[in-house]
């Protein structure tokens, strides 16, 4: 049965090889007529001119397995051809790793062939064509000539892989073809002193890596209809580094790897760990797409977005509320109270970085309180899936603030490190308590020990100007007013939201004597003023402060005008995160809103402004300071400049760790 | 003349640079009227014995303000006769606030003090040994803290030789024995180099820091204080001292200084400080009148109008914008590390 079999794959797999041998030997020139048509495009003869140089080792090949054999076949001359062509095609199978991207040289001829196709057809023939070679090869038993052969081949291949090289890859990537050229003439010769040694677990491990390349073959078939999408090849070119690693572990796994190779891989697997995952880009159609799918909210695509910030989302308004509140009694996986935070969310009843997080994390209080543990499952797994359902679904009615990431990181790093040995009860009194105490110490009692600390930098016949409305920055000068301090509130207000006004009314309620002007009068009135003070939403790694847009206007103004600039920030804001403007992040608000003047009916010029093909209307939410602006930041570990951030990051990640 | 009472801040700098004004003259002598009070301080012991330690360490001609308080609270914990940790630490916290409320114009007293009950306290000593041991564990630190205080000035001239070269010219400003110190060493290894010193009025430091580089055969040049824009073209760094390092980086120094920096800052010299480690405060002063003021008073020569108002104020505040690196013993800092350092120390 077996030479049986061998017959007809021995037939059909040299049918290319023949023609391209006769067609570069002139004695068989009858043979070149049927080549011409196969080899029309221009990339395969490119890659063929190299293939001159091999013919006087293929012939000095023939000469020796001549020898080997007893007895005469009729069909001498093919069989021998189709020896040769096996025998490469099983080096190739050796070699499969080197295929999966076309940029990369083949160290091997019929590797170099696959290439061609691939390049030519497409990812999935030429993935396919190196499969059906590896699967070809397993008939043979001539494990000690196929050894001989691939170590003749090693000066041939070196040589094609220069000239490969320079034919088909530019300047930029010749150094990476070179590097790739040594490293598979470094993985070829491993192979060959393991084979001579052990033949037999060779063949298990043949077949094992023969299933390891068809499921290979299957991704690279995925990933080859991912490219189809422009927006995707990006994401797809990591991919196939992924796939090429196992190879390798593979390999050095069965075959002892010197010490480059084994210092070379454990900073690749550092950098892939220390990638952070990338945002979801909204000018990424097919993701969007998928997104939207699994979305809860049912979000209508805003139309006129302004070009350059189209990587951000932006939905209408207007329909999400009245659809989430008809689902509100629907058997819904969000718990009533989170469900009615992301309404109040997209009212915004609930704003400011910390509202928002308190309003979350009493939410997420009472759903734990809620929770069951569902059967045949942990409740470690379980209630981290659930918080991270409902965090999408947080996400879905508002972006996330940065205060808010980081409690969520907190209470999953929390939940992460539940004992397994507590109870249900046990474990769920453990996080409300841990709750609590992030509530109450890295936001109240850090406000109040933020108040202690600016209180210090407010004198009598101070003017103080703040912009907006913020919640440190009110306490701030509520306690300034109570300790018998006499100074003067200068309110800058911006639309559309104009916060200051609610501030404002607070103040004068209280008796502080205060000032109300809009953003574009800053520049007047900064001559006046002694200090300003300013909230944040977030302070960034490199000292930028990331608040509501307009701070940065402020700041600057008041730069210019040598006034110091005080920043009130919570420590659990900052984020280790480097941000140099303001548009690769941040969060787009209703342009309907600015269309509008409040309280002015009579102005409505912009009225169907969305049918408008060239006016698009921008509302940005946040802006980002640069901290060459920012004199001095007030948080609850104290005043420090905003060169200190990074330091505080790192003590205070530490002392989460601690607790 | 006014008749304001001078801070506790001046007099010290009086009596350590033995600099003779007729103010000080009238203060001597009413210093001698209210020498009966002091026997009432007799009948407490702690607060007497810890400002006698203090004044005994101060007398050492080379020591400084901060090492000596460093050294009176040492003295503390090894007379202490407390028999628990809780009654230690109520113990030095006491000391501590009387050191400061001796002189609440000092920072570089109240940052020594802060530091030292910091690093005192901080060890693990505290929780696991018993009071003994615990206790002998202190005083090792702390004898170990007051070495390393002692021992910072020299660490600092050694750091400081790689910034001056053969042939360059330095300002000094103030009379700080940092600075001294550096400019010393310098001379002993055979540099060449030129030492310009402002007048320094009213205290005239400058005058006393000409005295003692002239008895170190270094070529010396006394301008007055306003000709330091006029000679800054001849000038490659600016050296100065520090009375505290504040957690913004800047420094507080002898009133001059800022004005000194900005001079420096506008032709692009560097400016040099050389502090001590134990002079950071956790101070974050955002312009000149933050600080609280340091009075002296000045001496014109002549009868002042009553209606006449005299500045009296007696250092400055400089931002860190000004100031080029920090000689200290931790190293040769760039302004923005000081508070880096704070907050490992405080956090």
């Amino acid at each position: 049965m077996d030479p049986s079999r061998r017959a007809p794959r021995a037939v059909i797999d040299p049918v290319p090889k023949i023609r391209q041998v006769g067609f570069f030997a002139p004695p068989e020139s009858s043979q070149s007529g049927p080549l011409d048509p196969t080899h029309s495009s221009p990339p395969i003869s490119n890659s063929l001119s190299p293939v001159m140089i091999p013919p006087p080792r293929h012939l000095s090949d023939n000469l020796l397995l001549h020898d080997p054999r007893p007895a005469a076949s009729p069909l001498s001359s093919a069989s021998a051809v189709a020896a040769a062509g096996s025998g490469n095609s099983f080096d190739s199978a050796d070699f499969f790793p080197a295929p999966l991207s076309p940029a990369m040289p083949s160290s091997s001829y019929s590797s170099r062939i696959a290439t061609g196709g691939a390049s030519d057809g497409g990812y999935f023939k030429g993935n396919g064509a190196g499969g059906k070679l590896a699967a070809s090869s397993f008939p043979r038993g001539g494990f000690d000539l196929t050894a001989m052969k691939a170590a003749s081949l090693v000066p041939a291949s070196e040589l094609t892989t220069v000239s490969v090289v320079n034919d088909s890859l530019g300047i930029p990537e010749k150094e990476k073809g070179n590097k790739t050229g040594g490293s598979a003439v470094e993985v070829k010769d491993q192979p060959n002193s393991s084979k001579q040694q052990k033949p037999k677990p060779k063949t298990s491990k043949a077949e094992r890596r023969a299933l390891q390349e068809a499921q290979r073959a299957a991704k690279a078939a995925e990933k080859g209809e991912g490219s189809k999408a422009s927006g995707t090849a990006a994401s797809t070119n990591p991919k196939p580094a992924k796939a090429v690693k196992p190879a390798q572990k593979v390999d050095n796994a069965a075959i002892a790897a010197s010490e480059k190779k084994g210092g070379e891989i454990p900073p690749e697997k550092d950098r892939k760990k220390d990638a952070p995952q990338p945002r979801l880009q909204y000018d990424d159609k097919s993701r969007v797409e998928k997104a939207k799918r699994r979305a809860v909210v049912k979000q209508t695509e805003a139309r006129n977005r302004v070009e350059l910030f189209r990587h951000l989302p932006q939905y209408e308004r207007g329909s999400q509320l009245p659809d989430l509140e008809a689902k509100f009694f629907h058997l819904s996986p969000v718990h009533p109270l989170v469900y009615k935070v992301g309404l109040q969310y997209l009212t915004g009843d609930i704003s400011g970085g910390n509202a928002r997080c308190i309003a979350m994390l009493q939410a997420f209080q009472e759903a734990i309180k809620d929770y069951k543990v569902p059967p045949e499952k942990t409740l470690v797994r379980d209630l981290t899936a659930k918080i991270g359902s409902y965090v999408s679904f947080l996400i879905e009615c508002r972006p996330l603030s940065i205060s808010m990431g980081n409690a969520i990181r907190f209470l999953k790093s929390r939940i992460a490190k539940l004992p397994l040995t507590l109870s249900e009860s046990e474990a769920k009194a453990s996080l409300e308590s841990d709750i609590e105490c992030f509530i109450s110490e890295k936001i109240i009692l850090a406000n109040k020990v933020i108040v202690k600390h600016a209180v210090t930098k407010i004198r009598d016949g101070d003017v103080l100007l703040t912009f907006g409305s913020s919640s440190a920055v009110e306490m701030i000068l509520l306690h300034a007013h109570e300790l018998g301090r006499q100074f003067r509130v200068v309110v800058v207000d911006s639309r559309p939201k104009l916060r200051g006004q609610l501030l404002l009314r607070r103040l004068v309620e209280n008796g502080l004597s205060c000032t109300y002007t809009h953003i574009n009068a800053v520049s007047y009135i900064m001559h006046e003023v002694t200090r300003v003070f300013l909230g944040a939403s977030a302070v960034l790694s490199n000292g930028t402060v990331y608040s509501r847009v307009g701070t940065a206007c402020v700041a600057m103004v008041a730069h210019a005008f040598r006034v110091p600039v005080i920043v009130c920030c919570e420590a659990y804001k900052f984020h280790e995160r480097v941000q140099l403007d303001s548009i690769c992040s941040n969060e787009l608000g209703n342009p309907d809103v600015i269309s509008n003047v409040l309280g002015r009916e009579d102005v409505k010029h912009l009225d169907g402004w969305a049918n408008i093909e060239n006016l698009q209307l921008l509302n940005l939410v946040y802006d980002a300071t640069p901290s060459d602006y920012v004199s001095m930041i007030v948080t609850d570990y104290g005043m420090v400049p905003p060169t200190s951030v990074p330091v505080i990051v790192r003590e205070y990640g530490r002392e989460q760790v601690w607790i | 003349m006014e008749n304001q009472k001078a801070s506790a801040y001046y007099e010290n700098r009086a009596v350590q640079f033995g600099v003779v004004s007729t103010d000080w003259l009238a203060q001597a002598q009413s210093a001698t009227v209210h020498s009966p009070p002091h026997n009432n301080d007799d009948d407490e012991e702690i607060p007497f014995s810890v400002i006698s330690e203090f004044d005994r360490w101060r007398k050492h001609p080379d020591l400084a303000e901060a090492v000596a308080a460093i050294r009176a609270l040492a003295a503390v914990i090894r007379s202490s006769k407390a028999s628990t940790m809780m009654q230690l630490e109520i113990q030095l916290k006491n000391a501590s606030d009387t050191l400061k409320c001796w002189d609440t114009t000092s920072i570089s007293l109240t940052a020594a003090c802060d530091l030292f009950m910091r690093y005192v306290t901080r060890t693990s000593a505290l929780e696991y040994e018993d009071f003994n041991s615990a206790k002998s564990r202190l005083l090792e630190r702390a004898e170990k803290f007051g070495e390393i205080s002692f021992k910072a000035r020299k660490i600092i001239a050694m750091l400081s030789q790689d910034f001056i070269f053969d042939g360059c010219t330095i300002l000094v400003h103030g009379f700080s024995r940092v600075v001294l110190q550096i400019l010393k060493l310098a001379a002993q290894n055979n540099k060449l180099f030129r030492v310009f010193c402002t007048e320094g009025r009213p205290d005239r430091t400058g005058l006393r820091l000409s005295n003692e580089l002239a008895k170190l055969d270094v070529p010396v040049k006394l301008v007055i204080d306003s000709a330091v824009a006029y000679t800054m073209d001849e000038v490659d760094m600016v050296f100065v001292g520090a009375d505290g390092v504040v957690e913004s980086g800047g420094i507080i120094n002898m009133m001059g200084t800022y004005q000194i920096s900005l001079v420096a800052k506008s032709m692009s010299k560097p400016v040099y400080v050389a502090a001590e480690s134990y002079k950071f405060a956790r101070l974050y002063p955002l312009d000149q009148k933050d600080l609280a003021p340091a009075l002296r008073p000045v001496d014109f020569g002549v009868p002042i109008p009553s209606k006449v108002e005299v500045e009296c104020s007696a250092r400055d505040y400089t931002p860190p914008q000004y100031l080029t690196l920090l000689f200290t013993d931790l190293g040769v800092l760039t302004p923005s590390v000081v508070s880096d350092e704070l907050i490992q120390l405080y956090l």
